[in-house]
């Protein structure tokens, strides 16, 4: 007999009391790949080592990730009815140390500590010395919706989750709220699509509602090949099941009867992490048959894909499942008529699914409190390259870009001086600095030049080469086209030979004007937004730094010094 | 029936997920093998009623499928934005020099796969490597190198 959800709710509250104030210190150790990279599995493994030597009993966690990438391998201790203290660039020598005097000694080290965060319910005193890490910042300016939970719960234990407020949203949903009034929700919530396109989302779930087919299908897309973004895999590591029950409900208020998981072949804790959250939702009836008692049956599978970053491209997507090679379809027919295996389908993104529990639960009026006009809620970028902070944060979309390099990220590293910014992925632009005093905001930003895109910000400092960079983008482009159609096939090929070329300075003035001709046929002439969008690495470089391709051409030289060193890329055999 | 060939039948049968494609089981035998033997390619066809040349399409297409035996060892190194600007091709240049190699793929005695990946899904701890699928972050060519050597100096058996 499953237990109904009532009764699951209680069964999760006393776990949840029991790990915050039982009798057991609990740690939790942050382990998504950004923590993997620091070398949390060595730091936890010590931990787990030194608590056995030691012989101190408590529990620990290996949870996701806090956004801090700085400061890890991150972790923390809550002694019993205590708060959290975070310890950040731990090793197996300060673990040890953390263990005897912290979690066995009950006094936290001050020196060392990186900040506290208060446990809601403790009546304790703030630990004294300790700054509270919700004024760090690259805490202070946040509002976590999609990322409530992250580094706060196991993500492979669903009864955290549920202690948290999860599943609350598909009760209400199911219990409620018909499939109408659930896609009104979100239709009031004004959520747009974090995928890339900022497509309205209940727009898009009206489509596939509209249709009245016996099959039909969510799909969510965790391709993420961008380099410089991973908050998509970074959501599934940290939080599986808040996007587990998003799929749910975009199943519920579309009407669909199975959802698909796309995620890359070969990471592991992504896919890990979202299988144990999809079979524990299933154990206890949150899929199958007869959800929650209702009348709506649902099931969630994972796909594999192979590496391809055009995979991610919503039909290229659908091929892949299907098991072919991930190249673009034609359109129309339009996914909501002729998806997956021909059946209707709708598309979305990982963050896109992740704010609808939240959206249901407070109400879509809430969510559409924030933001800024028609770019609502948040906004979940991923920090990278020489700045002072690199992680992951969540503000409200309307915040100033300035403002997130500068004050959040700390601005840049070793106190060198910013040069551009470039964001929304290898197909977004770059941004110079003098020009970043933008709103986060898909129009804003768009004009500018630039796409708030898949979240990725990669920050570059003043020793960059514009020109090596703008290469080594459209090295990646030209690498990940799927060669269906020439203009862009040959359009980045070309693209790239004349890149090289400049950066070997030898370049000539007719190349810019070369440029610029394979730019226009690449745009009118591809399939997919792969190469009619592939030219915009090259014309916001040349918008901002023209003056710094010229020297590269006319006077043979690269002001950074930079642009004569080695330079690899895969092997042309792989192209 | 060959080892080998049990082992690919086994890997591509012993799917659980409900949706088995040409691509999922050339994905399955890939986990079990590292590689793509010609084999493969036969019985992923006959099993999936697609032809030869279909599933050569998909394997051709995807560059993580190889057609040899990996090394003994793989490192990935990133080429990725964000770890180009802090120092990517240095790492490659110290990684590819402890190889022995000019660019990415396997050493003459097969001890090691160098690989170029375009992200390694840890940007903010740029530049990142993976050692036979083990991340490393925050790497400079000095320990990018030592990364290398002391990973050689392990057993290793394939993928
Ligand atoms: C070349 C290419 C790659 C893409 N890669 C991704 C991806 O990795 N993840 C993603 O969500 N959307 C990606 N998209 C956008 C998708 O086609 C689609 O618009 C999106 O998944 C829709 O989700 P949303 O409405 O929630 O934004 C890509 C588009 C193109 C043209
Ligand atoms: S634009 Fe490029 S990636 Fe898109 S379908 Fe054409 S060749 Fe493939
Ligand atoms: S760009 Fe190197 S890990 Fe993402």
């Amino acid at each position: 007999m499953v237990l109904s959800f009532v009764e699951i709710g209680l069964e999760a509250d006393s776990r949840w009391q029991e790990l915050t104030a039982g009798q057991r210190p609990w740690i939790r150790i942050g382990t998504a790949l950004c923590g993997e990279a620091a070398g949390a599995f060595e730091v936890a493994d010590a931990l787990e080592m030194a608590l056995a030597d030691q012989s101190v009993s408590a529990e620990v966690s290996r949870v996701g990730c806090l956004g801090l990438c700085f400061a890890e391998p991150l972790l923390d201790v809550q002694l019993p009815g205590g708060h959290r203290v975070f310890y950040g660039n731990v090793d197996a020598e300060s673990v040890s140390e953390i263990v005897s005097v912290h979690v066995a000694g009950g006094t936290p080290i001050v020196s060392k500590a990186l900040g506290y965060l208060a446990e809601e319910t403790s009546l304790a005193p703030p630990p004294e010395g300790i700054p509270d890490l919700k004024q760090h910042s690259m805490k202070a300016r946040e509002n976590r919706i999609a990322l409530r939970n992250a580094g706060n719960i196991d993500p492979l234990d669903i009864y955290q989750y549920i202690a948290n407020g999860g599943y609350q949203a598909l009760y209400k949903s199911l219990t409620e709220l018909n499939r109408e009034e659930t896609l009104e929700e979100v239709k009031a919530s004004g959520l747009r699509g974090r995928g890339g396109a900022a497509f309205p989302t209940a727009t898009k779930w009206s489509f596939l509602a509209g249709n009245a087919a016996a099959d039909k299908y969510v799909l969510c897309n965790c391709e993420e090949g961008d380099p410089g973004a991973f908050n998509d895999k970074n959501i599934l590591e940290s939080d599986p099941n808040t996007l587990v029950e998003g799929v749910i409900i975009a199943g519920y208020a579309t009407g669909a009867n199975k959802g698909y998981i796309f995620i890359r072949h070969g990471h592991d804790g992504p896919i890990e992490r979202c299988r144990a959250a999809i079979n524990q939702a299933r154990e206890l009836g949150f899929l199958g048959e007869n959800i929650m008692g209702s009348d709506f049956s649902y099931e969630i599978e994972i796909a594999l894909t192979g590496d391809s970053y055009v995979a991610g491209e919503e039909s290229a997507l659908m091929e892949a499942i299907e098991g072919k090679r991930s190249m673009p379809r034609f359109r129309p027919p339009f996914p909501a008529q002729f998806g997956l295996f021909g059946k209707p389908t709708n598309i979305n993104n990982v963050k896109t699914l992740s704010y609808v529990p939240e959206i249901v639960s407070k109400g879509g009026e809430w969510f559409s409190n924030i933001g800024h006009d028609t770019s609502t809620g948040t906004v979940i970028l991923c920090l990278s390259g020489n700045l002072k902070y690199t992680g992951m944060i969540e503000v409200p979309l309307g915040m100033n870009l300035k403002d997130v390099i500068y004050d959040v990220a700390g601005g840049m590293k070793d106190g060198k001086v910013l040069k551009f910014l470039q964001t929304g992925g290898p197909l977004g632009g770059v941004l110079g600095a003098d020009n970043i005093d933008v709103l986060l905001d898909f129009e804003v930003l768009r004009a500018a030049g630039a796409i708030v895109g898949s979240g990725g910000l990669i920050a570059a400092d003043d020793s960059t080469c514009i020109v090596d960079l703008t290469r080594s983008l459209i090295a990646f482009c030209q690498y990940e086209s799927c060669g269906k159609c020439f203009p862009c096939r040959m359009g980045m090929s070309h693209l790239l030979e004349v890149l090289e070329r400049l950066c070997r300075l030898e370049g000539t003035p007719e190349d810019l004007a070369l440029m610029q001709n394979i730019g226009v046929n690449m745009q009118a002439g591809s399939l997919c937004g792969h190469g009619q969008l592939g030219f915009n690495p090259v014309s916001s470089a040349l918008r901002y730094f023209g003056p710094e391709f010229d020297t590269h051409i006319n006077d043979h030289s690269c002001p950074t010094g930079t642009c004569l060193d080695s330079r690899y890329s895969p092997a042309a055999s792989r192209r | 029936m060959s080892g080998l060939e049990q082992r690919i039948q086994d890997a591509v049968r012993g799917q659980t997920q409900p949706t088995v494609t040409v691509l999922s089981s050339l994905l399955a035998v890939e986990d079990e093998l590292g590689y793509i033997p010609k084999e493969a390619v036969e019985f992923v066809a006959g099993f999936s009623n697609a032809t030869i040349n279909d599933v050569w399409a998909v394997a051709s297409f995807y560059p993580n499928f190889r057609f040899e035996p990996p090394a003994e060892h793989t490192v990935d190194v990133c080429w990725g934005a964000s770890c180009h600007l802090v120092g990517a091709m240095s790492i490659f240049k110290s990684v590819l020099e402890v190889a022995g190699l000019d660019s990415e793929g396997d050493t003459l005695d097969k001890r090691l796969t160098v690989k170029f990946n375009s992200c390694l899904g840890a940007c903010s701890q740029a530049p990142v490597m993976a050692l036979d699928h083990h991340l490393a972050g925050r790497v400079n060519p000095e320990s990018a190198a030592e990364n290398v050597s002391r990973l050689l100096e392990r057993d290793g058996h394939g993928p």
